[in-house]
């Protein structure tokens, strides 16, 4: 079953409205940083992200990640 | 006590649940509304006979065996109540643990090595596989069993001590990283209390024990029954001595 990049962001932006932001705040080019998504929230992510996408994410990946885009793109490109 | 919402809707695992202090936490989660998985390593009739007066109490409860230091051990256990009982664990007693006594100066490798596998690294090994359920459901209950040796020194038990005080700064450090999911994550230091383990131990050290008697299984389980009850909400990253006064 192969997955959309418009599934990926959905998911994605429900998972870190979860942890605190407005939805509408959580644009592509919004970063983790505006958003005050920390790194417990991202390790949470990633786990949301194996779960559903088998698509492991380790500390190394998400340390180069800042934005919600990079995040989406990211998955969209392993998941595929 | 009942609350409709408590015990969430998840199982317990106590690790070395076969006897001892383990079978009793086991029996007092059960009967405080968990499905509860018995973890056995050797003691295979034991972890069979407390899940079966589980059961007979009306409770429910599941004899897993595995040896909590392998590394897979968590990842087998979890999946196998997860299949048995329909729910995630959300609450974790961290209980396995051995000694192997001996003064420093002649304490060997593998003395040192087993305890600390035992009862520091596969505590950490399980807390960190049930968070992962218990981060996404914004609730659980870990509770670590310490001892009062990880507190104070204990001639004899370095390694143990070692052991024990690192399970205590390690549920300190857990604890506070994920305090907002609604986790928490305490331990329990028992002093000297009557089981298997304490049996060859001479008597006479009784008299340092505040309380002059040693405590029971049951007394310790009642402290985590309480730790892992929806009362216990805002209390983690603390350590329960339980131990008549020893390290008081």
């Amino acid at each position: 079953m192969s997955v959309t990049k418009e599934q990926v962001q959905e998911r994605v932006v429900e998972a870190l409205a979860s942890f605190g932001p407005d939805a509408d705040t959580i644009t592509s080019s919004a970063t983790f940083e505006e958003l005050d998504i920390d790194s417990l929230d991202l390790v949470e992510l990633a786990q949301i992200v194996e779960d559903e996408y088998g698509v492991v994410l380790k500390g190394e990946d998400m340390k180069e990640l800042n934005t919600v885009g990079d995040v989406v793109e990211l998955i969209s490109t392993r998941a595929a | 006590m009942s609350d409709l919402s408590w015990p969430p809707a998840g199982c317990a695992l106590v690790t070395g649940g076969s006897r001892g202090i383990g079978a009793a936490i086991a029996k007092r989660l059960a009967a405080d509304g968990w499905p509860v998985g018995v973890n056995y390593r050797s003691g295979r009739a034991g972890a069979e006979q407390v899940a079966a007066e589980i059961k007979a109490a009306g409770g429910r409860a599941f004899a897993v065996g595995a040896d909590v230091t392998d590394p897979a051990s968590p990842g087998i256990i979890f999946e196998a109540l997860e299949q048995q009982f329909g729910v995630p664990v959300l609450a974790l007693v961290n209980n396995a643990g051995i000694s192997a006594d001996n003064l420093s100066p002649s304490l060997t490798d593998a003395e040192w090595d087993a305890v600390i596998d035992t009862n520091l690294t596969a505590a950490f090994r399980f807390t960190r596989q049930a968070l992962k359920a218990m981060m996404r459901a914004r609730t659980g209950r870990i509770v670590n069993i310490a001892s009062v040796v990880g507190l104070r020194a204990n001639p004899g038990q370095s390694n143990y001590g070692a052991a024990k005080a690192g399970l205590i700064q390690f549920t300190r450090t857990a604890a506070v990283e994920v305090a907002r999911r609604g986790v928490t994550i305490n331990a329990v230091a028992p002093g000297w209390i009557e089981t298997d383990m304490t049996a060859d131990v001479n008597t006479d050290l009784l008299e340092a024990v505040p309380a002059r008697r040693a405590g029971t299984a049951a007394e310790v389980a009642a402290c985590v029954g309480f730790l892992v009850s929806q009362q216990a909400s805002y209390v983690t990253g603390a350590v329960l001595s339980v131990d008549g006064g020893l390290g008081a």
